[in-house]
This record gives structure tokens, C-alpha cells and sequence, in this order.
């Protein structure tokens, strides 16, 4: 407290009287105000008068003194005194320049603008540069499964790259999000407080290791580990599409959305744990009144109260998954040119962004690189949506509960 | 007390059959899932640190590039990729981490508990939920197709502000909350100006945690490849110069060598740069957790 009022009080650049005033005093007991009044009129740098706010110095009764304030009691307590004891030789306060404070007010709201600005201007360029290709496609941009970019004749659509690109997503969704959950119960219900901070710093820091790492672990020693268990899906349930035989099982979405669910783990448990945290007391005690054993506390406490926060954990989740570059360009296998459909997990394939990414070298002609910020662009569109359904599922959980 | 005798007769007794079952299931699940979750980070770590780590104790590793080493060469370093990963990293923080706490500034101290603010506020919130590659297009979009500039780092760089400002602000702002009103009321009543209360006071307070959104900023572009893979080639060489169009970084070194064969020196020199990326960025994590611990504002 007294050190940022040191601070303060120090700054004598500051076009105000009071505070370069009281900014002179050394800290330590308030000196009465009868003491200090004078040195304030006094003063010469004091810029010349034209506030009306007056503040009698010259009083003879001791000031009270506020503990923590000692620099000030006149400040504090102006307000109160000044309309019953009119100002005996008014001290008036300067005028306070507001050049500054404008500047940085100006500041402060241009870079909030330009962030919005930002946002607004990704939609915009994306969509300025795709259009061309667009019109020029000759196939449908959202059922063709074909991508012929090279050339005059543009006939590209995203049917598999949006196929790829969920699938492997509510894929790792559907891993993630138990596993989370349990985490973060275990986290804030079952742990200990002094054991529950290193854990979940630990599971932090699974956020923390880059995607490209993921991807290279996800190839060369996730991948083949994988594969007995890929094997026995496909012996077993292989009769169900999903799972059905494919050409290549090594590079497969399969392995992909494995890999996803360990990335997406972190976001979704830090905010299922946040959520289940602030479970009001009272529901958590009225059950155990209740007799609740520590599952059916938090299950008629915990969990209903935090089913809106997960929710939208799992979709910002997925809003992550949907958008990951490296880790799944790097798995999945490409698959060859005019390739039948195939609807298995077991498959390699192209997501919007490992599409991007793995032809980056090749933006070239505007049509090209359009037919590419197209896909992009439908990425950033449907991240946008499930961000922003993430992001109202919070507040309605918020007012609500 | 008089309660209490009225209660005696009532025995309490344990959770019956089911209900105890399924307590006990729920208990090993959680701690199943526990584990499950810390499993895939040590499992990683050893692969990454048992793969790679013995380059990183020999001085070429770091005092090197990997000018005229091909897959089948043993030697060269990562000088060059390190070189290039801080300096897009640095440039990238020049420009997000006054945008960032100015923002937040904005949000917290100005607009607070406006339509505005509420506006500013959603728009983060969907730029941090822009993918590393839409962000990289859109510099592409901006800077190469329209402006005409060419592939470079500070291109790199620029995407990279996208993806940093988030984290910058939402963690200036989470302090700016923290800052007891009484501090900022005891400055104005100083009759100190709002700016300089916001500079000399409020910033100053707080600084601890806008540090740590710093280094974890830092940390999350660090390993960002989407970027390095759109706007800039990988150089192999040593290059200092942010405007030229090459230059080498970690992931990008990760990424140009994945596909060698394990029998190849090359193999290992890349399991090498993994180990050299992950150990910078768990070493901002922790220095961001050391700053957080230090730092934390007490709440009242």
C-alpha cells in the first residue's frame, strides 16, 4: 500500500497541485494540516487557479487521521467539511492537463479497435481471394471430391476435406472428453488441494508441447503401437463401414484423432476443472447432508452444475481440432489422386488445413493459391461457428446457474 | 446439544451394496483418467529426450548450422534454427505485447461493463480460436498477394501476433481484474490522472501476471509450424536478416528432415531439434509458473 503510494506521489509530472503536494512529504506520521497549509500556498509552481473547488488549510482542528492514508486526510475528507466550513483563504485546485489521458485513452481504444478491425479483415481478405477461384470452379465447391488446381481449368470441391477434417475432430471429441471430465473431477473432488496443483500443472503442460512433435511421436512411435489395436477393430467390427479395411493403417485418421484427443485433453480439462471448482458449497454440503456418498455428490451437484461448462470446453476443443495443422499433415497419409471414397477411420486423407499446409510451396498462380484460401477460408468459418456456440453456451450456463 | 439427543437412536451406517459400488467405480475411473492423461506427456518427453537428447550435449549442436550437411553427414547444429526461432518469436512480442495489454487495458479500465467491451471482448475470443493456419493465410492474403512483399520472417512474425495477442491479453486482463479498487481510488484521490494511475499504479501491481502471458505467449508461437510452412522457406544456413525470404527454425527443421530413414545421422539430428524446441518452451512454461507463484496478487 505505501509503496504505490510512494509511487504516486513521486511522479511530479503530474499537473495537479494535491498531488504534487503531498507527493513532497515524507512517509510517516500525517503532519496535521495546520502544519503543511502554508508550504501550500506558498507554493509557486502551483498553476494558476480555476477550479472551484476550495480546500481550507488553515483550520485549527486536528485533522483525523486515517491509517494507510497518511499522506492525505485532507483529500479524503474535502467533500464532507468544505460546505459547512466555507474556505478562509481558498486554496483551489489546478486544473488537470488532459493531453495525456487522452492520448492514452486514444491508444488503449485504437488497439481494442484494431483488433476487432483484425478479425473483421481476416473474413474480408479470405473471402476477396477466394472469390475469383470460386466463380471460375467448375464443380461444385461443396460436394466435389476433386482437386485440380494446376492449369486453366479449376474443378476443386471440399466434400473429402470436410469429411476428413470432422471425422478425425468429433473423433478425438469423443476420446477427449471423458477422459477429460475425469480429470478434472479428480482434480477438483478428489485430490487434495496441495496434490492437485502440480497435476494439473502437469496436464498443462501437455498443452505446451508443440504440434509438430506431437505429430512426429504421433508417426514414428504412437502409429505403430496403435496398429494391433487398429488390427483387431478391423478383424472384429470391420463389417461396420466405419471401421472397414483400408489401403493404408498406418498414417490413418485413426492414429490422428488419437493424437488430437491428447492435445485437445488439456484445453477441455482446464475448463471442465474451472467449472466443476466453482460449484456453490452449499449444493456440494446439502447433499452430503443428504448422505450422499462422493459419486452421487457429484452427480447431483457437481456435474449438473458444470454440464454448461463442459459443453463449451468440448467445443472450443473441437475448435481446436478442426483447425490443427502440422501434427495431422504429418500422420495422415495423402491419399493418391482420384482415390475412391472410402467412409473408414482407418484410411489416410486430407483435413483444410494439412490440405494447405503440405501444398504451401506450390501458391504459385492467384487461382491456385484462391482454390487453397477457399478451403482456408470455410476452416476459419466453421471454427468461427463452434467458437462462437463455445462462447454462448458459456454465458447462458453463466446466467442461468 | 438438545438436538443431538433427539438423533441418538438414529444409527449411521455406510453407503449399501450399489451404492457403495458405484462410488468405488467412480473413484477408480477418475484416477484412471488421471493417469490416462499424465501418461501421453511422459511418454513423449522419453521419446523425445531418450532420441535426442545425446546431440544436444556436444558444442556443435549449438555453435553450428546445417550449411552443406546432407542426411547421410553426421555433425552440423541447430544454431541457425535457434537463431531463427527467437528472433521471429522476439519480433512477434514487439508487436502483440503492447497491442495485447493495451487492449486489455482498454477492456478492464475503460470500457468496463460496456456493449463495447462486451464486443472487443467476443472478438478475442474468436481470434483465439483462429487456427495457425487461417492466421497464416490471412498474412499471406494481406502482405504477399496484396501488398506484393515477399515470403519473409517478419511475415512469420506478423502471423504470429495473431496468435499471441490472445494469450497476452486474456492473462493482462485476468490481473487487471485482480488490482484492488482501493489502490486505484487512493491515486485519484492523489488527484493523479487516470492514464498515469493506469502506468504508474495499476500496471505496476499487476506486472507479475502480464509477465507470465508474455512467456507463455512466447512459448505457444515458439512451436507453431503452420506459419514457418506458408511464409518463409527453410534456410540452412545461418541468416540473421527478418526481411529475407529464408530462414531456419526448429519446427520448420523438424519438419524439412521428418522423413528420413532412422539408420541415417539426419534421423537423430531432427529427434535432436524436437528436443531442443521442447526443451525451450517447457523452460518458458516453467519461468512463466515461477513468475505466476511470485507474483500473485493476494485476493482479498
Amino acid at each position: 500500500m505505501s509503496d504505490t503510494e510512494a509511487k504516486v506521489g513521486s511522479s511530479g509530472e503530474v499537473g495537479d497541485g494535491l498531488a504534487r503536494s503531498t507527493g513532497d512529504q515524507p512517509a510517516g506520521p500525517a503532519p496535521s494540516a495546520d502544519g503543511h497549509g502554508p508550504s501550500l500556498v506558498d507554493d509557486p509552481t502551483l498553476s494558476p487557479v480555476t477550479d472551484d473547488v476550495a480546500v481550507s488549510h488553515h483550520t485549527h482542528t486536528p485533522v483525523p487521521v486515517v491509517k494507510g492514508h497518511t499522506a492525505h486526510p485532507d483529500a479524503t475528507t474535502t467533500a464532507e467539511r468544505s460546505p459547512a466550513r466555507p474556505a478562509v483563504s481558498g486554496i483551489k485546485l489546478a486544473k488537470i492537463r488532459h493531453t495525456q489521458d487522452r492520448i492514452f485513452r486514444g491508444l488503449a481504444g485504437g488497439s481494442g479497435l484494431a483488433i476487432v478491425l483484425l478479425v473483421v479483415f481476416v473474413g474480408i481478405f479470405l473471402l476477396a481471394l477466394a472469390l475469383p477461384s470460386l466463380l471460375a470452379n467448375q464443380d461444385n465447391f461443396l460436394t466435389s471430391r476433386n482437386w485440380t488446381v494446376a492449369g486453366n481449368e479449376l474443378r476443386f470441391g471440399i466434400a473429402g476435406l470436410l469429411w476428413t477434417t470432422v471425422l478425425s475432430s468429433v473423433l478425438a471429441l469423443v476420446m477427449s472428453v471423458p477422459v477429460a471430465v475425469g480429470v478434472a473431477l479428480c482434480l477438483t473432488q478428489y485430490l487434495h488441494r496441495r496434490a492437485s496443483g502440480p497435476v494439473s500443472f502437469v496436464v498443462d503442460l501437455l498443452a505446451a508441447v508443440p504440434s509438430i512433435i506431437f505429430g512426429l511421436w504421433g508417426l514414428t512411435v504412437l502409429g505403430p503401437f496403435l496398429s494391433p489395436a487398429a488390427e483387431w477393430l478391423i478383424d472384429n467390427v470391420g463389417w461396420i463401414p466405419l471401421f472397414s479395411r483400408s489401403v493404408d493403417p498406418k498414417g490413418s485418421v485413426f492414429v490422428a484423432a488419437v493424437v488430437l484427443a491428447i492435445m485437445i485433453l488439456p484445453i477441455v480439462t482446464a475448463i471442465s476443472r474451472d467449472v466443476f471448482a466453482q460449484t456453490p458449497r452449499d449444493h456440494i454440503e446439502a447433499a452430503l447432508a443428504l448422505g450422499a456418498t462422493r459419486w452421487e455428490v457429484i452427480r447431483t451437484a457437481v456435474l449438473p452444475y458444470g454440464r454448461s461448462g463442459v459443453i463449451s470446453a468440448s467445443m472450443l476443443g473441437l475448435g481446436r481440432a478442426l483447425g490443427e495443422t502440422i501434427a495431422v499433415m504429418i500422420i495422415l497419409t495423402q491419399p493418391a489422386p482420384n482415390s475412391p471414397f472410402t467412409p473408414s477411420i482407418f484410411a489416410g486423407g486430407e483435413t483444410f488445413a494439412s490440405k494447405i499446409a503440405n501444398n504451401a510451396a506450390e501458391f504459385d498462380s492467384p487461382s491456385k493459391t484462391g482454390a487453397f484460401i477457399a478451403s482456408g477460408l470455410v476452416l476459419f468459418v466453421v471454427t468461427f461457428v463452434v467458437n462462437a456456440v463455445a462462447r454462448i453456451i458459456a454465458e447462458r450456463g453463466h446466467a442461468t446457474s | 446439544m438438545s438436538a443431538s439427543s433427539t438423533t441418538q437412536a438414529v444409527a449411521f451406517q455406510r453407503p449399501s451394496g450399489p451404492r457403495a459400488v458405484k462410488n468405488v467405480l467412480a473413484s477408480v475411473y477418475v484416477i484412471a483418467a488421471t493417469v490416462l492423461a499424465i501418461v501421453p506427456l511422459a511418454w513423449v518427453l522419453w521419446s523425445v529426450i531418450s532420441k535426442g537428447f545425446r546431440l544436444l550435449l556436444t558444442s556443435s549442436w549449438w555453435l553450428q548450422s546445417q550449411r552443406g550437411i546432407t542426411p547421410r553427414r553426421e555433425g552440423g547444429g541447430a544454431y541457425h534454427a535457434i537463431v531463427g526461432t527467437l528472433e521471429m518469436a522476439l519480433i512477434c512480442a514487439v508487436i502483440a505485447v503492447p497491442l495485447g495489454v493495451l487492449c486489455a487495458i482498454f477492456l478492464i479500465e475503460y470500457a468496463r461493463g460496456t456493449k463495447l467491451a462486451r464486443a472487443v471482448s467476443f472478438t478475442v475470443d474468436i481470434l483465439s480460436g483462429i487456427p495457425s493456419i487461417v492466421a497464416a493465410l490471412f498474412i499471406y492474403a494481406l502482405f504477399i498477394t496484396i501488398f506484393g512483399f515477399g515470403r519473409s520472417a517478419v511475415a512469420v512474425s506478423l502471423a504470429l501476433v495473431l496468435l499471441m495477442l490472445p494469450v497476452v491479453l486474456r492473462s493482462t486482463e485476468e490481473m487487471l481484474k485482480l488490482v484492488p479498487d482501493s489502490l486505484r481510488e487512493a491515486s485519484y484521490a492523489l488527484g493523479v490522472a487516470k492514464s498515469k494511475t493506469i502506468i504508474k499504479v495499476v500496471i505496476p501491481t499487476a506486472i507479475g501476471g502480464i509477465m507470465t502471458g508474455v512467456v507463455l505467449g512466447l512459448a505457444r508461437v515458439m512451436g507453431e509450424t503452420a506459419p514457418l510452412l506458408i511464409l518463409v522457406s527453410y534456410a540452412v544456413g545461418i541468416n540473421f536478416s527478418p526481411t529475407a525470404d529464408t530462414m531456419g527454425a526448429l519446427p520448420t527443421m523438424i519438419n524439412a528432415g521428418r522423413d528420413q530413414a532412422p539408420q541415417l545421422p539426419g534421423y537423430e539430428r531432427v529427434w535432436a531439434a524436437a528436443c531442443t524446441l521442447i526443451l525451450l518452451v517447457m523452460m518458458l512454461n516453467l519461468i512463466a509458473r515461477g513468475l505466476a507463484r511470485a507474483s500473485r496478487l493476494k485476493e482479498k
